[in-house]
């Protein structure tokens, strides 16, 4: 097998598993939610990092996917 | 990518055996009566309304001070100091009101500042003395109304950000929706940035001369322009357009009670004005000039969340990202917090983060560029790196209030110590402040 049929077939893997995991969701009624509904649950970046995102993006050369902004900002050091 | 892949699996895995823990259907204690004398009473579906006044829902104050130390700053070259100090503040007022039944309308207005001090900002003047302190200040707005009743939100925000070097104009148009259980949301962002940036040059590279339509004038490193008439005016610099647009998908998903996940992904293309003129590039044979980049550049950033409640008091953060764009560059970002509630009003959260990227095809170090070279730069921030971020945060937010006053109902504070590979050395220590 060479490399890149390996890679080929862990990636068909891996989305496979990635689907059965989506399709196992389960149906969630309000009162299941507490836990979910805590704040440090929350999927998104916390107030408190708001400056970290902007020395990080600056620092750096990969930037977005973070729910962050994608541009604009400082023409910095 | 063996990581990835693995990772991908083994998160599947635990999605399988979360699960089979929630699939016991809700049994409870209550028993139908047989018979009942209760009759139900039927009341219009709008008894419930009631137009609401414009109110402040929440302020929210951020403030951080960040310190840098490293020795490879662009300005010089890609040799030099890269002290750093920078202070940053901002305020962020929500207003809420619904003015019809089930729309919730929030508008954010804020304001940001930041001040800093970058010692290799002093040599744009080949002698140091160009000022190293310079002023941020970042107004913001934006406008969301919500469908209390579906989920569904709709918003529009404008941006500023102005300082002597650039200035930017930003605005976004953003939705989203959730599923028909609410247990899924899929959101959409486009945003563009339209930038300027003021060409200032290190003061050995500015043209001597540039001959305008009013005449020859003489351009100082200062910016001052000495005109025909032998006197300095203080002069307009050119500025240079640079263009952001860009479309931002999530989506996210509660897989059971205990787990959630999202998806992240931005498509971002950039035109125009990618250079910082002050920022140097030596060649090989000794002679210096300004840093030249392509002029268009797309971005591809495909991002992963999943968050993990374990036990009664320990939460799992975690974050994947996977980089690639049209200059060489491609990362990866693994990031994973563990905030432990000592109290349902309390938690620690230590953090750590790591990020690795490869090289932009346009970077080289201090005089290793050939002259004959299309692009060329020395910013360390194009180069071969890794970097691990490591801190720890704290999150109070007692009913009562902290410190018991009722107005201030949460307080984050939260340190961070960052280095890379590069031998660039920071640390961050944020407070943030949330006033209902």
């Amino acid at each position: 097998m060479t490399p890149i049929m390996i890679k080929r077939l862990v990636s068909v893997v891996a989305c496979a598993f990635l689907l059965l995991s989506v399709t196992s969701c389960v149906h969630l009624k309000e009162y299941q939610k507490s836990r979910l509904n805590d704040s440090e649950m929350a999927l998104g970046n916390r107030k408190v990092e708001k400056n970290e995102l902007n020395f990080e993006s600056y620092r750096e050369a990969a930037s977005g996917a973070n729910a962050g902004k994608t541009g604009g900002g400082c023409g910095c050091n | 990518m063996r990581k990835v892949y693995l990772s991908v699996i083994g998160f599947s895995l635990l999605c399988r055996l979360n699960s089979h823990a929630q699939t016991k259907q809700d049994t409870g204690l209550y028993i139908k009566p047989a018979a009942s004398l209760y009759t139900p009473v039927s009341t219009p579906d709008t008894a419930g309304y009631n137009p609401r006044a414009l109110r402040i829902d929440e302020i929210d104050f951020v403030t951080s001070y960040y310190g840098q130390t490293g020795d490879h700053s662009a300005v010089t070259g890609g040799i030099g100091t890269e002290q750093v100090t920078d202070i940053a503040n901002s305020l962020t007022l929500n207003l809420v009101w619904q003015n019809k039944p089930q729309k919730k309308n929030t508008l954010a207005v804020g304001l940001g500042f930041d001040y800093h001090s970058a010692a290799s900002q002093a040599f744009v003047s080949k002698t140091g003395a160009s000022s190293p302190t310079g002023t941020r200040i970042y107004p913001s707005l934006d406008w969301t109304v919500e469908n209390t009743k579906t989920g569904n939100a709709f918003g529009l925000g404008a941006y500023y950000s102005g300082e002597y070097n650039y200035q930017s104009l930003g605005a976004d148009l953003h939705f989203s929706q959730k599923t028909a259980d609410k247990n899924g949301e899929f959101s959409a962002k486009l945003q563009g940035y339209f930038d300027q940036v003021k060409l200032i040059y290190p003061s050995e590279l500015i043209p001597n001369t540039t001959t305008s339509d009013n005449g020859t004038v003489v351009t100082s490193a200062s910016g001052t322009v000495l005109s025909g008439d032998g006197h300095g005016h203080r002069a307009a610099i050119p500025s240079s357009p640079r263009t952001t647009l860009s479309a931002s998908f999530s989506y996210s998903q509660m897989i059971n009670s205990r787990l959630q996940i999202m998806f992240l992904g931005d498509l971002v293309t950039q035109h125009g004005y990618l250079s910082l003129p002050f920022h140097r590039v030596y060649f090989t044979n000794g002679k210096d000039t300004v840093e030249h980049l392509p002029s268009s550049r797309f971005k591809l950033p495909l991002g992963f969340r999943l968050n993990y409640f374990l036990g009664d008091n320990i939460i799992l953060r975690t974050y994947y990202r996977y980089y690639q764009d049209n200059w060489g560059i491609k990362s990866n970002t693994i990031g994973i917090e563990v905030p432990y509630k000592v109290t349902p009003f309390f938690s620690i959260s230590p953090f750590y983060r790591f990020y690795d990227q490869s090289a932009a095809k346009y970077f080289a170090p201090y005089e290793t560029h050939s002259p004959t070279d299309e692009y060329y730069t020395s910013n360390y921030e194009y180069s071969k790196f890794n970097a691990n971020f490591f801190g720890v945060g704290f999150r109070i937010a007692p009913p009562k209030g902290v410190f018991g006053w009722q107005g201030l109902h949460e307080m984050e504070i939260r340190y961070g110590h960052y280095t890379q590979t590069t031998d660039l050395v920071s640390d961050v220590v944020s407070l943030s402040l949330g006033f209902k």
